[in-house]
């Protein structure tokens, strides 16, 4: 069985080393993790989706809760939970097919975000028989790059994976840490490039 | 705030923390302690940490101070008396504070043997044990001691230098990814790069190794964070949001724990090295006698419960009595206490206990369940859980089960066969116990010669058998009598080893020469890796392949080394000389020459069930006890 588990964890280093590092270490098979921030700027979330029976998953899940950066740990394995992966895709379109792509893209309610001579790059998310359903499609086009960022999850209904005295969280007033990031480096284009570039 | 002193008596262990049992361990929620600060406290407020047993918060005691400086106050002020280790380039403004000798410091002569005298002195003691060694190489030669201590749940802090935080990734002179290293093996460790985060990191060290399931924690210390200097006042509460140290377990488990106990015909108590860590003996006495219920013990478990009483199984599993197996096997109730069902108790796993219903006490839940499901599981600490348990169970006689087990030990005590010229390693081991009444701390390297020793030692005190149980760390006897000796410094400690255990570490002999540490090395000599040539005897045709050693003479070289060295290879002389060993008032090796050709029985071969066992001369013989060795006046 596949089963989604959910980490907080304290936002430091060495922090997924140690997650990874148990879960090699002990034998349990790891499908897909994601970790990034959460509003907290203290801790970051794991999404892990393990091949595991139910004892293998009750032992994974107590592994986790013993590291001492891991904060708290929850499965969905008894409560309904939406849980979604994101996917960009690089297709091979020349102009002949380029509008079956996005015909198709769209029907999956995907986002064209780049279009080239002969190529076209989809973004899609959601649960993740349909991007698998949506890759079976256009793979006869020609998958030139294939990108998911694996699932990530969260319980239906109120309950939250929270660090314990941390519910009733509010930002500081005008000192959101998130607003603090640095943007990805990212090549600047040229004036040559910025007048070739269509408008838009 | 900025006084800080430990109270008198203060062991900075986990003790320290616990409250007496009361009505509130018997709320029906689990009772854990969570160690973290009151969310962004910026107020200077002192936080409540019961389990340091003194207060933290912000404060500007260390002003003015370098790291190196703010560590050894903290030492201090955590109630370290002494610490093991060995100086190098990136631990010298470290090692330059300690020239004050504030802190007993025993400089050895490996970085390993630091590491396992700090564990021994952590099981001899109760106190965790401190390590302070160099980067890199000193780093890395600490990491086998980690994960021994690691494996048996002992609290040792392993303070590491490491090179200047910008050189960090540089490849640069004795660098090593010391946290990447020993991450599996430590319960948590550090790497400082800010002098500001050391006061809170130190304290969390000292939280994580000594409370909850105790364990070994290291902390990388950059050459610049310890010569920086501390500018501000920073604040040196634990921050361990995700931590919770269990206390009294869930009161439905208690009752209900107890419930199948009452119930049961046949209960077995199979206690762990748990028990010790917890200091649950009392209670585990008193369970036993109260319910009538008979109890054997793991390797780590020695000496929690007084092997003397008819109600002691003595040791289980793989070399384990038949009593305890056979008992484990047929019982009806199995009550584990700190214990984890490691494949050397329970052998093949689908066999194991196999009418039993099984009640789980442990701190770690993560134990729960592992390898043998549990019925009525109850984390949390093993002597409030039993204090709580002890209420509610009735006292029964149990007669027909007493009888049984009375049986089974008549006919198959633990025994040995006289029949060959040198003496067998298993007569030493009788005559120490029987000179010494079994009233010393004893170590042990790891093979034959000590489960020989776990089989023919009556232990009847907690704290005695010092062993690498999990990891099975051969070298580990000798430099744990060391540590043993410096934490309890007026008792006899004896290192029962083998030749080839003795000789990985036998350089610290001249750390036992250098602080005049009266440990006494008994070295059973059997010129073989004896319990490898055991298994190549019994499972490989007796292909000893690569078995055997040519030894040095251990007496000459321990005279090398400026210890007392002593050899004996007559029957006749052993009485003898282990009294000379033991009255000897200095460090002291004998080198007893003894039989090759012996094994361990009874015997659990790998695969099969606990009760399906090789006996050798396991109830064939009458015991061999009786022989006169005398004792220790």
């Amino acid at each position: 069985m596949r089963h989604v588990i959910t980490a907080l964890v304290m936002n430091e280093p060495g922090v997924l080393a140690h997650v990874a590092g148990m879960f090699s270490a002990r034998g349990f098979n790891i499908d897909s993790l994601v970790v990034g921030r959460t509003d907290d700027p203290n801790f970051s979330r794991m999404t892990i989706v393990v091949i595991a029976d139910d004892r293998t998953l009750d032992q994974v899940r107590k592994q986790l809760g013993k590291i001492v950066t891991v904060v708290r740990v929850r499965d969905y394995k008894e409560s309904p939970f939406v849980a979604r992966d994101l996917m960009l895709v690089k297709l091979s379109a020349p102009p002949k097919v380029r509008s079956e792509v996005i015909e198709l893209a769209g029907l999956f309610r995907g986002r064209v975000v780049d279009v080239g001579q002969n190529t076209i790059m989809v973004e899609l998310s959601g649960e993740e028989d349909k991007l698998d359903a949506f890759v079976e499609l256009v793979r006869p086009y020609g998958i030139r790059e294939l990108a998911r960022t694996g699932v990530i999850a969260m319980a239906r209904g109120a309950e939250a994976v929270r660090s314990a005295g941390s519910e009733d969280q509010r930002p500081a007033a005008g000192a959101s840490p998130l607003a603090r990031r640095e943007p990805l480096a990212r090549r600047q284009p040229s004036q040559a490039e910025l007048e070739a570039t269509p408008p838009g | 705030m900025s006084t800080l002193t430990p109270p008198a008596g203060r062991t900075g262990c986990a003790p320290a923390a616990k409250t007496p049992a009361n009505s509130s361990l018997a709320s029906n929620r689990t009772d854990t302690v969570s160690v973290a600060p009151a969310r962004r406290r910026e107020d200077g407020a002192a936080g409540a940490l019961p389990v340091l047993g003194h207060p933290t918060g912000r404060s500007s005691r260390f002003i003015g101070r370098n790291g190196a400086q703010i560590l050894l106050q903290m030492l201090l002020e955590h109630g370290v008396t002494d610490a093991f280790g060995y100086p190098g380039g990136a631990i010298l403004p470290t090692f330059d504070q300690l020239y004050e000798k504030q802190l007993n410091f025993i400089l050895v002569r490996h970085e390993q043997g630091a590491g396992h005298m700090a564990d021994g002195y952590a099981r001899a003691t109760g106190k965790p044990g401190i390590v302070i060694v160099t980067s890199g190489p000193g780093a890395t030669n600490t990491v086998t001691a980690l994960a021994t201590a690691y494996m048996d749940s002992i609290p040792i802090i392993v303070f590491s230098g490491q090179v200047r935080t910008y050189a960090i990734g540089n490849d640069a002179f004795q660098e090593a990814d010391v946290t990447g290293i020993t991450r599996p093996v430590t319960k948590r460790n550090y790497l400082v790069k800010n002098l500001k985060d050391l006061p809170r990191i130190i304290n969390e060290a000292f939280v994580i190794a000594t409370t909850g399931r105790p364990g070994p924690v290291l902390v990388d210390l950059p050459v610049d964070v310890t010569t920086a200097k501390m500018e501000d006042p920073v604040d040196d509460t634990p921050n361990l949001p995700g931590y919770r140290i269990y206390k009294g377990g869930h009161s439905r488990m208690v009752k209900a724990a107890a419930d199948l106990i009452n119930a049961s015909e046949r209960p077995v108590l199979y206690v762990g090295g748990g028990a010790i860590l917890s200091g649950a003996w009392q209670e585990v006495r008193a369970l036993a006698e109260k319910g009538n219920i008979p109890t054997t013990t793991t390797l780590l478990g020695l000496g929690t419960f007084d092997e003397n009483s008819p109600l002691s199984l003595h040791m289980l599993g793989m070399h384990g009595s038949a009593y305890a197996n056979y008992a484990v096997q047929d019982s009806d109730c199995l009550i584990a206490v700190g214990a984890r069902f490691d494949d050397r108790v329970t052998g093949n796993l689908k066999l194991f206990a196999p009418k039993a219903k099984v009640v789980h006490l442990d701190i770690d839940p993560s134990s729960i369940s592992k390898s043998v499901k549990v019925d009525v599981p109850v984390v949390g600490d093993a002597k409030l859980c039993l204090r709580d348990m002890l209420l509610h169970i009735e006292s029964r006689p149990r007669q027909a089960w007493l009888e049984r087990i009375r049986q089974w030990k008549a006919r198959f005590p633990f025994t040995w066969k006289d029949d060959s010229p040198l003496p067998k390693p298993q007569a030493i081991i009788e005559a120490i116990n029987r000179i010494t009444g079994g009233r010393a701390v004893f170590t042990t390297g790891v093979g034959q010669h000590q489960m020989w020793a776990a089989q023919f030692i009556r232990w009847n005190r907690p704290r005695s058998m010092i062993t690498s149980g999990g990891l099975g760390t051969m070298g580990y006897g000798l430099p744990a009598a060391i540590g043993a000796q410096v934490g309890r410094p007026g008792e006899l400690v004896i290192d029962i080893d083998g030749d080839g255990s003795c000789l990985m570490t036998v350089m610290e002999l001249a750390t036992m020469h250098q602080y005049q540490l009266p440990v006494k090395v008994a070295v059973l000599n059997n010129r073989f890796q004896g319990m490898v040539r055991q298994w190549q005897k019994l499972f490989y045709g007796g292909r000893f392949s690569h078995t055997e050693m040519v030894n040095p003479d251990f007496a000459a070289l321990a005279e090398s080394f400026g210890v007392r060295g002593l050899r004996c290879e007559n029957k006749a002389d052993v009485p003898r000389v282990v009294e000379e060993m033991v009255k000897h008032p200095g460090p002291c090796l004998v080198d007893f020459i003894c039989e090759t050709d012996e094994n361990v029985y009874p015997m659990v071969a790998s695969g099969k069930a606990l009760d399906d066992m090789v006996m050798g001369v396991v109830g064939e013989t009458p015991p061999n006890s009786g022989r006169d060795m005398g004792t220790l006046a």
